[in-house]
């Protein structure tokens, strides 16, 4: 075990992965001799050679477009998108190429690659430095979606997307890039794709959320814990495919749901979770479900702590699953 | 990867191809001319059965059409894409590989089916998406995927599979193989954002790739003077740092020569080539287009006097390759073998309605698992021709 914070980790899983399959490959703008604008490809270019880490022309259909080659070539490509607000000139190429090509084909071409890429607000970062756009690739079939939120879960999910046979779409929480620290096993470490965890156990009422708005509820769920109430946070780690099952056991046992995302509210994934609910626990709920999320705007910049879910709006959301 | 070395010199190793009169800019490189003759030290000279090949593809490739068309008309095949007066282009150009390279295809190159030989039954099985077609049924017709003979899993998007070209590329490259690889567009995929950055990664990285532009010079109802106002489409090629050639692309032997040299360089190391075909789509975009909406039908004909696959027959005529009576049996072997493959292919099932959810991942999800059930738990639901090919 050592202790890193999670953009230490991502580095330790992308070095672990390079020294166990020669047929990993990191690239994207900066990623070489800069190692990154976050760092977080530091060091690779320089223990694997410039044929394993390479920077490549500021183009981010291109980045993706050459890595859905390697993949199909039989290759383990693993891009960087710099700031998941740039990827849509790779969406075609993600959406129509990359998620598609085991379906189309029949199974005689795949798609294995992982592009990373961080995301999300609370770094000054304005519309374009600062967005989720999860919601748009969880409805794509064909891709998954992982998103840590802890050191290790960095290190031991990256692991497990990069040995996926299929296309993942890796977001990395960038405001807990250096601010989360945890322990992180050594060496191998694996976490499974569609496995979420329990980060806290509690009696009344769930709360699911991803990425750096763990912390967030965390702080909330310590706040409730003053007023009697025990809360239940859930990370599904992994939006596509989902741990249905996980979040049904907690909200059967809570009777209460919360779900709390960066992204704005119409079309976010937690209404994908609500509806979940909806659907196969409703005889179980105590209350209505609510939706803790950024608003239906585009992200600001000066007003971005207003936007982003904090701790008081999450224990407002959770108080009206029992104030109604 | 490699190629990315900041010394790398701007003068070439060698002239390029056009620099040796093998097109470019505003030159067209031709073998053949009009009676069959060819243009002074150009011919390839191919031992007699390659010719036949050759003319064995492109025969096949004309007779396959006018079946597909013919069974689309019957409404029973919903849709199809000619390359009727193309022959040449792709089937030239794909001839100058062997047989390990890979090809990324548009939907405009049938014919490289034919010549790399993959089974016919497998062609017309994926007309009719029936439980023989290699995908399953999942895409329209002539969306096909063969990985038998290296032809990668087409797409309709326009202009996708270019970078995928020069990824697959650098990655053989950085295996250390000297396979090469050729990618196809038309006049109107230069205008996509696909067609830039592919054509910049590749001078880049010296990817090993050939690049066919099939100009046509129809993008559906839209001509080639509103896709670009550039000379011609080899010129681009010079933004890039790469060689650019054009080629009459209803001359086999110019294409295939002109091809042939692109590939040697790929598999020297020497890096990526454009290739412009310049030859015309005599038939409509598609079966659902009706080309009288936009261009005059002089134009077309003055393109089908040009057909590339008479062309060709008169170079064979006179060399004393071609007899009428090997056009006949020619055809007829064609004839034959497509009609039995529509045979079969009509007595076969729709594909299991669980293969709609198998593919989508490895394995199947909970959530997958769970439509599926859902679907199998209302009975028999065997697709039905539902559907009037409105397409």
């Amino acid at each position: 075990m050592t202790t890193m914070t999670l953009l230490q980790a991502i580095n330790d899983g992308l070095r672990t992965e390079m020294k166990n399959d020669d047929r990993v490959l990191v690239f994207g703008e900066d990623v070489g001799r800069n190692g990154g604008v976050f760092r977080a490809t530091e060091g690779l270019q320089e223990e694997f050679g410039e044929e394993r880490c390479f920077d490549t022309p500021l183009s981010e259909c291109g980045i993706i477009g050459t890595a859905i080659g390697m993949a199909v070539y039989g290759l383990r490509p693993v891009p960087e998108i710099q700031f998941l607000d740039f990827i849509y000139p790779a969406f075609d190429q993600i959406v129509s190429e990359a998620a598609k090509m085991r379906y189309r084909s029949g199974g005689e071409y795949t798609c294995p690659m992982v592009v990373r890429s961080p995301y999300g607000g609370g770094i000054r970062g304005g519309h374009y430095h600062s967005q989720s756009a999860e919601a748009y690739f969880c409805h794509t079939p064909g891709l998954k979606v992982v998103i840590p939120s802890t050191p290790a879960d960095a290190k031991g999910l990256l692991i497990s997307s990069i040995r996926d046979e299929d296309p993942v779409l890796f977001l990395e929480p960038k405001r807990i890039y250096r601010t989360m620290k945890g322990e992180v096993p050594d060496g191998e470490h694996v976490v499974p794709l569609g496995k979420g965890r329990i980060v806290r156990e509690g009696r009344d009422c769930t709360v699911v959320a991803w990425g750096a708005m763990i912390e967030t509820c965390l702080k909330a769920a310590e706040a409730m814990e003053a007023e009697g109430r025990t809360i239940e946070i859930v990370d599904p780690r992994t939006l596509v495919p989902l741990d249905e099952e996980l979040i049904l056991e907690s909200v059967k046992k809570t009777g209460r749901l919360v779900v709390v995302h960066e992204a704005p509210r119409t079309g976010g994934f937690g209404g994908e979770i609500a509806a979940l609910a909806a659907e196969k626990a409703i005889a179980w709920l105590e209350g209505p479900v609510r939706r803790v999320t950024g608003f239906d705007t585009p992200f600001p910049y000066t007003l971005e702590g207003l936007y982003m879910p904090d701790p008081n709006r999450v224990v407002r959301g959770i108080q009206q699953t029992f104030d109604w | 990867m490699s190629g990315t070395s900041r010394s790398r010199t701007k003068t070439r190793e060698e002239p390029a191809p056009r620099e040796r009169g093998l097109g470019g800019g505003g030159v067209l490189f031709t073998v053949i001319e009009e009676d069959g003759k060819v243009a002074k030290g150009r011919d390839p000279n191919l031992p007699e059965e390659e010719c036949l090949r050759l003319y064995r593809a492109m025969l096949m490739t004309r007779v396959m059409e006018d079946r597909a068309l013919n069974l689309q008309r019957q409404g029973r095949i919903g849709f199809y894409v000619p390359c009727r007066g193309q022959e040449a282009s792709h089937i030239g150009t794909a001839y100058a590989l062997e047989d390990r390279d890979w090809i990324f295809p548009a939907y405009r190159q049938p014919g490289i089916l034919i010549l790399r030989g993959a089974p016919m039954q497998q062609i017309v099985d994926e007309w009719y998406g029936n439980e023989g077609d290699i995908g399953k049924g999942r895409q329209m017709p002539v969306h096909y995927t063969f990985r038998s003979i290296r032809f990668v899993s087409i797409s309709s998007p326009i202009g996708t599979q270019l970078t995928h070209a020069v990824g697959a590329g650098m990655a053989a490259r950085y295996r250390g193989e000297d396979t090469a690889f050729l990618t196809y567009c038309g006049d109107g995929g230069t205008s996509e954002n696909d067609f830039h950055c592919s054509l910049n990664f590749a001078g880049v990285y010296k990817a090993p790739v050939v690049f066919v532009v099939e100009n046509n010079q129809w993008a559906i109802s839209v001509p080639l003077e509103r896709q670009t106002a550039s000379e011609t489409m080899a010129i681009k090629a010079e933004a890039y740092g790469i060689p650019g050639v054009r080629v009459d692309g209803n001359d086999i032997l110019a294409v295939y020569q002109v091809a042939k040299e692109a590939v040697d360089r790929a598999r020297r190391g020497e890096g990526p080539t454009l290739i412009e075909t310049l030859t015309y789509r005599v038939g409509p975009h598609s079966s659902s287009d009706d080309p009288s909406r936009y261009r005059e039908q002089a134009e077309v004909d003055s393109w089908v006097e040009r057909d590339p696959i008479e062309r060709f027959r008169a170079y064979l005529k006179r060399k004393k390759i071609w007899t009428q009576a090997l056009e006949e049996e020619l055809r007829e072997a064609c004839r034959k073998e497509i009609n039995e493959a529509v045979e079969a292919a009509e007595g076969k099932r729709p594909p299991a309605a669980s293969t709609m959810f198998e593919d989508v991942f490895r394995e199947r999800t909970p959530q997958l698992d769970e439509q599926l059930a859902d679907l199998e738990a209302m009975g028999d639901r065997e697709a039905k021709q539902i559907g009037e090919f409105p397409l």
